[in-house]
């Protein structure tokens, strides 16, 4: 999918005291590419995090050192312009810093660093690693009797790395149901098989849900869904599909 | 009697997790017999992940992003070099502090064969900045050191080995111990190489200073003893692991360095912890050996 923009001016939410909505974010990542058009492959996440951030993570600027605050954890960090722009627009940072991205002093990477950027919870870059991090999260959140949800993206290719695995066990036998893994399913995994992340999810015993990941309806229904008291205590797993990459 | 080393560490551990409502205790299988009834009683803070070591390392990564203080152990092999990348990641690169804490050692498991020998661990670890590196020589140091570790906030590592030394000495992280004055050369003995040092340096004038914890490395305390620019480095892991602290100590002294240690060659032998020792030059006679040839004493030997 290319997307045109049909302006290039850049959103000043401080300025004019309106808050930046969806459709500033190809603004936003125009900032940082220099380009109007994004491929698919670089917003993949984009509704996803939008989503996130919009309508369901209970975080802001003001509370991203409040114990109690969710988490949301970007485990697939490469490609993150869509994250930056998601944390600009909400305020977590100044907007100016898009413009020189991965330049020496700027604090915002390829891969994101969660010591210089506020908002950033986890550093990312090596795949494989949020959703082990996560599930200690949700270990501790829960020993000390907070509620916080903890909300991992991963990549489809990502959940290649054997690490994943252990995570997606273990969480289950645990009963986290705080923790929620969101799969942005671009059909990159080389050797991929087509349904096995559900069933693998499935099969551990996670609350597995499917959705097109462009569809904001879809992805706000799935990950607002929260387990009904009575139930048995699950992870829930939203597995987001959007085009495969390099259509 | 002495205690066992293992066990004072999963006492400690329990008791600080008995203690601490911020501490929590990883594993994955190992040490899970001294462990059974702690997990019993808090089931929330100690957690056996199984056989899923880069899981273990990244679960007590991700407690400590909510404010916790986690205690993390297996085998020095399987915590050190399997989830190498998840100790640089998940601690180091989040900046977040945790307690490290392997048995096994180089040798401890001689039967087990090269993959339960992690003679490189220390060396691993330090090649990331800002690592507390405790070689406790004795089951008392290692209370003493997870103590310490759990109380402060930064990232520790402490190696627990089933060798030990007759006597324990202060935890003094940072700070060498003087064991023995003398006019000649210096030798600088870690954990529980100390004993054998002793015995191999009987009859020598030399100094014996005691390092129970490597990282940060005493450099001033070393020079502070050094009689003669002659130091001997006796450590109880790979081969050399200091030698580059020594030599920063001492950058402005023309000195010389003996690095005894455990030697990169794999043995593919089995027997007992002292068959290694010994194949390694890390037996008192073999430390003598060693020490006599770099002060010029071969006659004596």
């Amino acid at each position: 999918m290319l997307v045109r923009m049909t302006t290039t001016d850049t959103p000043a939410a401080q300025d004019t005291g309106r808050s930046l909505g969806y459709a500033d974010l190809y603004v936003l990542m125009s900032l940082m590419s220099g380009d109007e058009k994004h491929s698919a492959a670089a917003t993949s996440t984009l509704d996803a995090l939008w989503v996130l951030y919009d309508e369901v993570l209970d975080v802001s600027p003001q509370t991203v050192d409040d114990p109690g605050r969710d988490r949301f954890y970007l485990s697939k960090g490469h490609g993150p312009m869509a994250y930056y722009a998601v944390l600009a627009a909400k305020g977590y940072f100044p907007l100016e810093w898009l413009t020189d991205w991965a330049s020496y002093d700027s604090p915002l990477g390829y891969h994101p660093d969660r010591t210089l950027v506020p908002g950033v919870e986890i550093s990312s870059g090596s795949l494989g690693h949020g959703l082990p991090l996560a599930v200690g999260t949700a270990l501790g959140l829960r020993a000390q009797g907070l509620l916080s949800r903890v909300v991992v993206l991963v990549g489809d290719a990502e959940l290649d790395e054997g690490s994943n695995q252990e995570a997606v066990e273990l969480a289950a036998a645990l009963g986290l149901e705080s923790l929620t893994v969101v799969v942005v399913d671009n059909g990159s995994s080389t050797h991929g098989v087509p349904g096995r992340i559900e069933e693998r999810f499935a099969t551990e015993g996670w609350q597995v849900t499917r959705v097109d990941g462009r569809d904001h309806g879809q992805l706000r229904r799935a990950l607002s869904r929260r387990p009904r008291a009575g139930q048995v205590a699950l992870p829930s797993v939203v597995v987001a599909h959007v085009e495969e990459k390099g259509a | 009697m002495r205690r066992d080393t293992r066990q004072v560490f999963a006492q400690t551990a329990a008791d600080l997790v008995d203690q601490d409502l911020s501490v929590a205790l990883v594993y994955a299988e190992i040490s899970g017999q001294y462990l059974a009834d702690v997990e019993q009683r808090h089931p929330d803070r100690v957690v056996n992940v199984g056989i899923r070591e880069q899981l273990l390392v990244n679960v007590g990564a991700g407690m400590a992003l909510t404010g916790m203080r986690p205690v993390v152990h297996t085998f020095a092999s399987f915590l050190v070099e399997r989830a190498f990348e998840q100790v640089k990641l998940g601690f180091s690169h989040q900046d977040v502090g945790g307690v490290l804490v392997s048995s096994g050692a180089s040798y401890d498991i001689s039967g087990g064969g090269r993959t339960h020998q992690a003679p490189g661990d220390v060396a691993l670890i330090d090649t990331l900045p800002d690592w507390t590196i405790h070689v406790p020589g004795h089951a008392d140091e290692v209370e003493a050191a997870l103590r310490l570790a759990v109380a402060g906030s930064g990232r520790d590592y402490i190696r627990v080995t089933a060798h030990q030394n007759r006597d324990a000495l202060p935890v003094t992280p940072g700070r060498f111990h003087v064991v023995r004055r003398g006019a000649g050369a210096t030798v600088v003995a870690v954990g529980p190489m100390l004993d054998p040092v002793l015995e191999a340096v009987s009859g020598l004038d030399v100094s014996v200073v005691y390092a129970g914890t490597v990282r940060p490395f005493d450099g001033r305390g070393l020079r502070a003893v050094l009689a003669t620019p002659d130091v001997v480095l006796v450590e109880p892991y790979l081969q050399g692991t200091s030698a580059r602290c020594v030599d920063d100590a001492l950058v402005d002294v023309p000195h010389r360095l003996l690095a005894l240690g455990v030697g990169r060659t794999e043995l593919r032998r089995y027997g007992a912890p002292a068959d290694h020792a010994a194949a390694h030059g890390l037996d008192p006679s073999g430390i003598r050996r060693s020490i006599d040839g770099f002060l010029g004493l071969r006659g004596a030997a």
